[in-house]
């Protein structure tokens, strides 16, 4: 159970259309992620699954049933919310409890449900606290506890994890998949995080301008690019584009040498993260690029050299942007 | 950085305005209490010392405790007319719709009409028995005798006159929180099954219930003190507060020794009331 079917689903609001029209399969119990910049229309995809917002055309089942015009609570989903929209002045309990008791649950299974929840996110010691009285990491956990204790057949997270610093950021995203890997279910995760996309995802799909770009787990997409959308989107730092945006070459890819070489180079910068640096370099003609060098890297900014592409590592396009093989 | 010299200088500097302050407070407040153990009556050159017998006189008036009950009526139905139109009003205000920004300005001005204008306009202009406007309903529905508003039902009358001024601003303070209400609350709540009703109940009525509590505890001190509707429409012998007690002993009798009594008692009533009203919806304003 978990399969989203969309079929040239369209969004249009007046004259501005969002989405042009996006055919999409989700299989059951994968952990699929909408990445793309903001204004992409990935939330406005994800708000279009969850019944929030209505198709202007095109259409949507789950699990084989035709749920376009079918209001969300039945279609069986649960959402995480970017702001969690926990609801403030009730506890921890009933905020869990909420969705149970709008589905006229008896009170005994609700309370079961939510003993269970609360138990798994590590919450049961703040059942009674208001939200306020909570840390981002543990509002984010009672949103978590809201979803599943419906048993949807398939979570939504609309970047739910854009409001944590940066180490909690790490925790939660291990706590998100290690729920996956133990309930199995189907989730789609919204995110403008690249890194997310790829640590995350059985499959990403790039979203530009509300096409859907290219559809593929996270290694096809680093590897085989179909465009220099997805090229440049996909792989931090961004991969170089040289030769009029016809030649593309990871910064990983690029081998440097003081002697010989393809490509010759000066220093600007260099980045020292410890376990690789990155160097700036001003290529001359071919303009700005970046180089991944090994941690011991000494070349300092001013130094000449030369760099070399690794020839199978090379990505070709023509001029419509589109990979060429 | 509040050193302790900048602090004791902070206080020197604030003594005076304190000062004005207290005396602003307090010196109208100090005569009411000394003229109301006098014997003053302008109509009269016996004064002296009357002791309590002013409160007795007052508390022992014949209008006295139908006045008192008018007092409480008159807040009491403004209150809920204006909390539970002022709702209805304000999810109303907060849909999209064309014409928004004039309907809200509409909306709010009759807050902004004085009491004794909007009075009379209602007088003799809606509720009057031959040239009003719900008269000249009445007879269109083939009414014979159309209702004399004030004869008829006057604290009825007064009551529809101060919530339709008060209605505006509960519509105000309540359109303004629904508006701080996050969209997001709205999808999950979706998301979770509940419907309009259930909406409302569970996620905008709580979310509203402290801006309520802030209309209910500014409505009822000014309701307490309304004056210029009830003695404009002429309705203070069957409709009168105490407010316009106190007004008519001082107006009427030229008796400035008991009207003074009767302000004081006025006073400790407003305080008792809005103390336990404090304690009883207060609770909704700690954070």
């Amino acid at each position: 159970m978990g399969t989203i079917t969309l079929k040239q689903v369209r969004k249009a609001f007046g004259d501005a259309v969002i989405i042009p029209g996006a055919d999409l399969e989700i299989r059951e119990g994968e952990f699929i992620v909408f990445v793309g910049p903001s204004g992409c229309g990935k939330s406005t995809l994800l708000r279009l699954i969850a019944g929030l917002e209505d198709v202007t055309s095109g259409s949507i089942s789950i699990d084989g049933k035709d749920v376009t015009e079918a209001p969300p609570s039945e279609r069986g989903l649960a959402m995480v919310f970017q702001s969690y929209a926990l609801y403030p002045h009730m506890s921890v309990r009933d905020n869990i409890a909420f969705p149970l008791k709008m589905h006229k649950v008896p009170q005994g299974e609700i309370d079961a449900a939510v003993s269970k929840a609360a138990a798994k996110l590590n919450l049961t010691d703040y059942l009674e606290r208001k939200p306020r009285q909570l840390s981002g990491g543990q509002r984010q956990r009672v949103a978590i506890g809201r979803a599943i204790v419906r048993e949807p057949t398939a979570f939504l997270f609309d970047e739910p994890l854009s409001n944590l610093d940066a180490a909690l950021r790490v925790n939660m995203r291990v706590e998100i998949m290690q729920m996956h890997e133990d309930m199995k279910a189907t989730m789609i995760y919204v995110t403008h995080d690249q890194v997310e996309a790829m640590t995350m995802a059985d499959r990403i799909v790039v979203l530009n301008r509300g096409h859907i770009e290219q559809v593929g787990s996270p290694l096809e997409l680093y590897n085989k690019p179909n465009s220099l959308f997805v090229a440049g989107f996909i792989g931090s730092p961004k991969m170089n584009f040289v030769e009029g945006n016809t030649i593309g070459v990871r910064p990983e890819h690029i081998a440097l040498s003081d002697k010989k070489g393809d490509w010759q180079g000066t220093v600007k910068l260099a980045e020292h993260l410890g376990s690789d640096t990155f160097l700036h370099i001003d290529g001359g003609a071919r303009g700005q690029l970046t180089v991944r060098a090994s941690g011991e890297s000494n070349f300092g900014p001013g130094t000449k050299l030369w760099m070399t592409p690794e020839k199978d590592r090379i990505h070709r396009f023509n001029k419509e942007g589109r990979a060429i093989r | 950085m509040a050193t302790s010299h900048s602090q004791s200088l902070g206080k020197w500097a604030l003594a005076p305005s304190l000062a004005v302050l207290a005396g602003w407070a307090f010196v109208p407040l100090a005569i009411a209490i000394y003229f109301s153990f006098l014997r003053y009556n302008l109509q009269n050159d016996n004064t002296g010392w009357m002791g309590l017998s002013n409160f007795y006189y007052f508390f022992s008036d014949p209008y006295f405790l139908k006045d008192l009950i008018n007092t409480i009526l008159l807040v009491f139905f403004t209150l809920v007319i204006s909390v539970v139109g002022g709702v209805f009003l304000a999810l109303l205000l907060d849909q999209p719709f064309w014409g928004r920004g004039i309907v809200r300005i509409l909306m709010i001005s009759p807050f902004f009409i004085m009491p004794t204008v909007s009075s009379l306009v209602w007088k003799n202009l809606i509720m009057h028995p031959v040239f009003g406007l719900f008269a000249a309903i009445q007879k269109f529905f083939g009414a014979e005798q159309p209702l004399d508003w004030f004869a008829s039902v006057p604290l009825l009358s007064v009551i529809i006159i101060v919530s339709w001024q008060w209605l505006p601003y509960a519509t105000l303070i309540l359109l303004t929180a629904l508006q701080s209400l996050d969209e997001e609350q709205k999808d999950a709540s979706e998301m979770d099954g509940a419907g309009a009703i259930a909406y409302f109940r569970y996620i905008v009525l709580p979310h509203l219930s402290r801006p309520i509590t802030v209309v209910i505890l500014i409505e009822t001190i000014f309701l307490l003190n309304i004056f210029a509707e009830i003695k404009v429409t002429s309705a203070g012998g069957f409709a009168g507060n105490l407010t316009y007690l106190v007004f008519s002993q001082l107006n009427d009798a030229n008796d400035i020794g008991e009207a003074a009594a009767g302000g004081l008692i006025a006073v400790v009533l407003a305080n008792l009331v809005s103390y336990f009203l404090v304690r009883i919806v207060g609770k909704n304003l700690e954070a």
